[in-house]
């Protein structure tokens, strides 16, 4: 009690002596184990979208854009099938086809085009206004609403393709009827609208004025110009049409939620032929698999901060022994009182305690709070990598 | 009683050596040692405390030769039966004066922290004129104050023996002479024997002997 007495007047009257050491003793014991904590939620934050999937059909290519494309709207993204790769699942009865083209962006965000089975499939709800309805119409991700300062009433524009090409994609500007509520997730930064108002974009359809005027004769001429609306109104909605078989339009990639495993399974073995333009791929392992690659880095992480964390260590127990060398007159005095070397020892042994105590509760405090906003920080991490 | 017999020691490496043939010091002596730098005073002061063993000769201290006891039992001895004062006055600047008083009984020597103990500090530091101090840090306080606390210090576990080393060597006259008074006092208060050394010849009348450690010993430094 005596050597705890005076081990912490010591400390005391040395406070900034001892709380750099605190400190960094503190940062020794918790930094690798923030670090893990944060890798490791890390990886689950990427991984979590992906095991959330169980299954996406794509064209065949590499499965790695197909599945960055349909579960982060990523600029990579596989080559194009068709609606008819949707129809063949849904007609097989093993699994709800949800179709998905990202082929198009407003501004830094993608434009989602899909169906209501996508919003409740990822669980996605509404924050403000209501669910996207009827073409033309939009709801915001929380995150690209809160970016832009848009809500229910306002409207995005989607980006021409290319501004130089006469034949390209014309912008359609969209009417933002809703917003998300945050999901942390892609979604946050995605306008989702209905697929169809997607392959309007894309010019498959459009709406335009009547290309044939009769005149008061009831005779029939044809217009020199045809003007296609770039806006969709409840005045020119029913001009909307689309051009073609519905079964060959463009889709990214189809997001597959099969009733079951057996479901699941069945689907993978039928697109199984190497010979098939599409294919099934799993998500969780592509992921998965990337996201261990990437992380590998952790062993190397671990080994540097065994070594900094040896020599940080080593470096206080210099710091502890030249502070203690200094201190030897006043153990002389000791000595001199009467003290034995098991009662120096006892104050010394006093004094690592405490600051072992010190550091241990500052460490342990450390990484409570950052368990605590775990979340958050895992997010703001992701983020700096966009 | 304190008799110190054929008393012969030498630091390792030669160079310095120490013999005291015969010396005795009667019960409740105040005895000052001096001569010049390096003639062994602080050693014999050290001997006498059991710091070190002698390398031969007997230090017997109220029948007890402790040149004769082990490490430990010399500590114990050291702890229970003698007060050190220093010329740097050896206080810890992480203790209050109290604490320092308090010292001997918190660093494990022996001794243990008990009422009558805080009462005798307090006496102690009253009779010093100290009183109103003791919650101060000893860089608050002067040289006298912190000499007086040392002496508090070393009279605080009731040791027989006081050895002081230059103990007034840091202070100005005024200052030394009331420090001295007061180490008089609360030796006699206890009953205790008191050695010291000094370069200082105007203190040596106030003793009631002054040993010329040249006389002494006819050691060569």
């Amino acid at each position: 009690m005596n050597a705890l007495f005076l081990a912490f007047a010591y400390l005391r009257h040395n406070w900034a002596r001892a709380l750099i050491l605190v400190v960094a003793g503190a940062l020794i014991l918790s930094v690798p184990v923030v670090a893990r904590m944060l890798i490791g939620a890390t990886q689950d934050s990427l991984t979590a979208r992906a095991k959330a999937t169980p299954l996406i059909l794509g064209a065949r290519g590499s499965q790695l854009d197909l599945a960055m494309g349909a579960l982060y709207f990523t600029d990579d993204r596989a080559e194009p099938v068709t609606m008819q790769a949707a129809e063949d699942v849904w007609d097989s009865g093993l699994a709800v086809p949800i179709p998905l083209l990202t082929a198009f962006r407003t501004g830094e965000a993608p434009i989602v085009g899909t169906s209501l089975d996508y919003v409740e499939f990822r669980g996605l709800e509404i924050a403000q206004g209501r669910m996207f309805a009827v073409l033309g119409e939009a709801v915001l991700g929380a995150g690209i609403a809160a970016q832009l300062g848009l809500g229910p009433g306002d409207t995005v524009i989607s980006s021409p393709e290319n501004l130089f090409d006469l034949d390209g994609v014309y912008p359609l500007e969209l009417r933002i009827t809703g917003v998300l509520a945050p999901s942390g997730t892609p979604d946050d930064d995605a306008v989702l609208t209905d697929i169809k108002t997607t392959w309007v974009i894309a010019g498959i359809g459009h709406g335009h004025d009547d290309v044939v005027t009769p005149d008061a004769d009831g005779n029939v001429t044809a217009d020199a110009a045809l003007v296609q609306f770039n806006r969709i109104t409840p005045d020119n909605i029913d001009s909307f049409h689309f051009h073609g078989d519905p079964d060959d339009y463009p889709v990214s990639a189809v997001l597959l939620d099969p009733h079951d495993d057996r479901s699941a399974l069945i689907l993978r073995g039928r697109y199984l032929d190497p010979d098939s333009p599409t294919r099934i791929v799993r998500p969780d392992a592509v992921i998965g698999e990337l996201v261990e690659r990437i992380f590998r880095i952790r062993s190397l992480l671990d080994a540097v901060m065994v070594i900094v964390g040896a020599s940080a260590l080593a470096a206080m127990g210099l710091a502890l022994f030249l502070a203690w060398r200094l201190r030897a007159p006043e153990m002389q005095t000791a000595f001199r009182i009467g003290a034995g070397r098991l009662a120096i020892a006892r104050l010394a042994a006093a004094e690592i305690a405490l600051l072992l105590v010190a550091m241990l509760a500052l460490a342990a405090g450390i990484v409570l709070v950052v368990t605590s906003r775990g979340d958050g920080l895992v997010a703001w991490l992701l983020a700096l990598g966009r | 009683m304190i008799r110190l017999t054929d008393l012969r020691f030498a630091y390792p490496g030669g160079g310095f050596a120490l013999n005291v043939p015969d010396l005795a010091i009667a019960r409740g002596e105040r005895l000052a040692f001096h001569g010049p730098s390096g003639s062994g005073k602080t050693t014999l002061l050290h001997l006498l405390a059991g710091l070190m063993p002698p390398d031969a000769g007997r230090i017997e201290i109220d029948g007890t030769d402790i040149a004769a006891l082990p490490d430990r039992a010399r500590r114990a001895y050291r702890a229970a039966r003698i007060g050190f004062v220093f010329q740097n006055f050896a206080l810890l600047d992480h203790l209050s004066a109290r604490e320092n008083i308090l010292y001997p009984c918190r660093i494990g020597a022996g001794l243990r922290l008990t009422r009558a103990v805080r009462a005798r500090a307090q006496a102690l530091a009253e009779a010093c004129g100290i009183a109103d101090k003791l919650d101060r840090k000893p860089a608050s306080l002067s040289g006298g104050e912190q000499q007086r606390v040392a002496l508090c210090r070393a009279l605080v576990t009731g040791p027989g023996l006081v050895l002081a080393d230059e103990a007034t060597g840091n202070l100005d006259p005024a200052t030394r002479d009331l420090i001295l008074d007061l180490l008089f006092d609360r030796v006699r208060e206890a009953g205790a024997t008191l050695i010291t050394v000094t370069h200082d010849h105007a203190i040596l009348p106030r003793f009631d002997r002054a040993v010329d450690f040249a006389d002494l010993t006819g050691a060569a430094p």
